[in-house]
């Protein structure tokens, strides 16, 4: 699992300009509070954005919104190229039922600040569950799968331990190989280094840099900002529910435009 | 970093006890209480030993064990998967269901077991017949006379089982709920339909929480069983008042069936404890080394 020193600009999965996300006018509320205000925003297949801001900016309401585990109120949402909730017929949108979203759910990997590994099965089983049940892959050849998965998170030793029995930062990367065995053509990642202590977040970092380098199209909400700056094809600066600033991470960094985004980089810099 | 010394040398703690009197003469008075109490029963006369001891093992009374252990065993069974239901139907979002299921739960809970047995043994005075058929007054397939199909069995089972469901919902309830819903979003984001979050993350967790409760409501129902004995059930209470009715011991009876219901009671808490060590899996202590990995949720502030 060594990371390769990452100069700006990835190997392949260059920007295709087909976008593998395409949000546009999205608003959502929780009662009275109105979280996300309008956003658009395009993530181009292949390309890694990272979503930064304060908190309650509406940044992980964004990215559960991708995956609808948070319904939205008004905007749409396109996930390589499918409408994500509902299907356009006749001039009007029909709610899709819930085995149709379960397929465009599981094209879409999700990784938790949390980790929520399955406590009661191992690592190996954790990144079996989705093939087997889903997928309805045979045993052996999920089992397969999940071998090199660990393998390629640099956890092939630890592949009949329970969660309880790993780091925080080894919990994360099971949970990482748990989403790529859905073969998704589309990475989450909701504050993924935020629960991990300070020695564990580049162990976690360093898998993602691979998982940036394989050309995965990436959805990066992070307080990391030097990943963002080697890794991030476009930074986004979320606050209180609009996007404030976007561009080039490096470029974007280096120089600010917005006032709240130099506040918020001299808090967490 | 500095770097430690050696070690110093071994400190043995080879410290001398506090007295504790106090200690020496509760048990005393404990173990003074317990012979005396053996005693009494042991050299009692009324007790009639030789009659228990030739009771324990009659035909009829572990003819009554069995019809224990059946009605036991199939009214939890049948208990747990009406529970099972009536907790998923009132976690759903649909209203009616949840509707249907606080109705089931709310009677059932507040009706003594008692009468629910002594209903379901004279249903026949309410419905003479049941059958398979259209409902409302349309055609049947099958018909039965409740007489023939209502036994003390049958009336029993119906009225423990049913009774059970309604406890066994709440149980089930609070078991499911416990599960961190963080569980239930990252089945749902690999795809997984409701039924399979369900039956493949959310249950098994849940059983964890659900195995203690229901192991006592088991050991509970080994005795609430000796309710039957009021529509005559045939279990092992019913076989020992028979018996009774017939020879007047009755103390040596009771005790009979009291023997029979602690071995029973012992046996299943016996169970209960390797079933419970069965679903632990994967929850073993976190080792401090763990949970030093792990920050609070609250401290999201980046290094």
């Amino acid at each position: 699992m060594s990371a390769p020193a990452q100069p700006p600009g990835r190997p392949h999965g260059q920007p295709s300009g087909l976008p593998m996300v395409r949000i546009r006018a999205v608003r959502k509320r929780f009662g009275p509070l109105e979280v996300l205000k309008g956003i658009d925003l395009d993530v181009p297949a292949g390309s890694v954005v990272c979503v930064v801001g304060p908190s309650g900016s509406g940044k992980s309401t964004l990215l559960r919104c991708v995956n609808r585990l948070e319904t939205i109120d008004s905007g749409r949402i396109w996930v390589n190229g499918e409408l994500m909730g509902y299907a356009e017929r006749g001039g009007r949108l029909h709610a899709l039922r819930p085995a149709e979203l379960s397929r465009q759910q599981r094209g879409i990997g999700m990784v938790f600040q949390r980790f929520h590994l399955f406590p009661h099965r191992t690592a190996i089983e954790n990144v079996m569950e989705g093939p087997v049940t889903v997928l309805r892959t045979p045993a052996a050849q999920a089992r397969r799968q999940a071998a090199e998965l660990l393998e390629r998170v640099g956890l092939a030793d630890r592949a009949h331990h329970y969660p309880a029995q790993l780091s925080g930062g080894q919990q994360q990367r099971v949970a990482i190989a748990r989403s790529l065995a859905m073969r998704p053509s589309l990475m989450l990642f909701d504050e993924p280094t935020s629960a991990l202590d300070p020695e564990l977040v580049q162990e976690v970092l360093a898998v993602m840099r691979d998982l940036a380098a394989s050309g995965m199209t990436m959805m990066v909400v992070t307080h990391e900002m030097s990943f963002a700056r080697e890794v991030g094809d476009q930074l986004v600066f979320m606050d209180d529910g609009v996007v404030v600033e976007r561009g080039d991470p490096r470029e974007v960094l280096a120089a600010p435009r917005h006032d709240r985004l130099r506040a918020f980089l001299g808090q967490v810099l | 970093m500095t770097q430690e010394k050696a070690p110093a040398a071994e400190l043995p703690i080879d410290a001398v006890r506090p007295a504790r009197p106090g200690r020496w003469l509760g048990a005393a008075a404990a173990l003074l209480f317990l012979v005396w109490l053996a005693f009494t029963v042991i050299v009692n006369e009324n007790l009639h030993w030789d009659v228990i001891v030739a009771y324990l093992a009659d035909g009829r009374i572990l003819g009554g064990l069995w019809v224990t252990i059946q009605l036991t065993v199939l009214s939890m069974a049948i208990g747990l998967a009406l529970g099972v239901l009536a907790a998923v139907m009132q976690l759903s979002d649909n209203p009616v269901l949840r509707g249907t299921s606080a109705l089931y739960t709310w009677f059932f809970r507040g009706t003594p077991l008692l009468v629910q047995l002594i209903f379901w043994f004279n249903i026949g005075l309410v419905f003479p017949t049941f059958a398979i058929g259209v409902p409302f007054g349309g055609p049947k397939l099958i018909e039965w006379q409740a007489n023939e199909i209502i036994t003390p069995f049958t009336a029993a089972l119906l009225g423990l089982a049913i009774n059970e469901g309604a406890y066994m919902a709440e149980i089930v309830r609070a078991g499911i709920r416990s599960v961190d819903p963080g569980q239930r979003e990252a089945a749902e984001s690999l795809g997984m339909s409701h039924r399979q979050v369900l039956r493949r993350v959310v249950l098994p967790q849940a059983m964890r929480v659900i195995i203690p409760p229901t192991g006592n409501q088991f050991i509970s129902m080994l005795k609430t069983t000796s309710m039957v004995s009021v529509i005559a059930g045939a279990e092992l209470l019913t076989v020992a008042q028979r018996i009774y009715l017939g020879n007047f011991e009755v103390i040596a009876m009771l005790v009979v069936a009291s023997i029979w219901y602690v071995v029973l009671t012992t046996i299943a808490s016996v169970g209960q404890h390797f079933v419970e060590k069965r679903f632990e899996r994967g929850h073993v202590r976190l080792s401090s080394r763990v949970r030093r990995n792990l920050r609070p949720l609250t401290s999201k502030e980046p290094s």
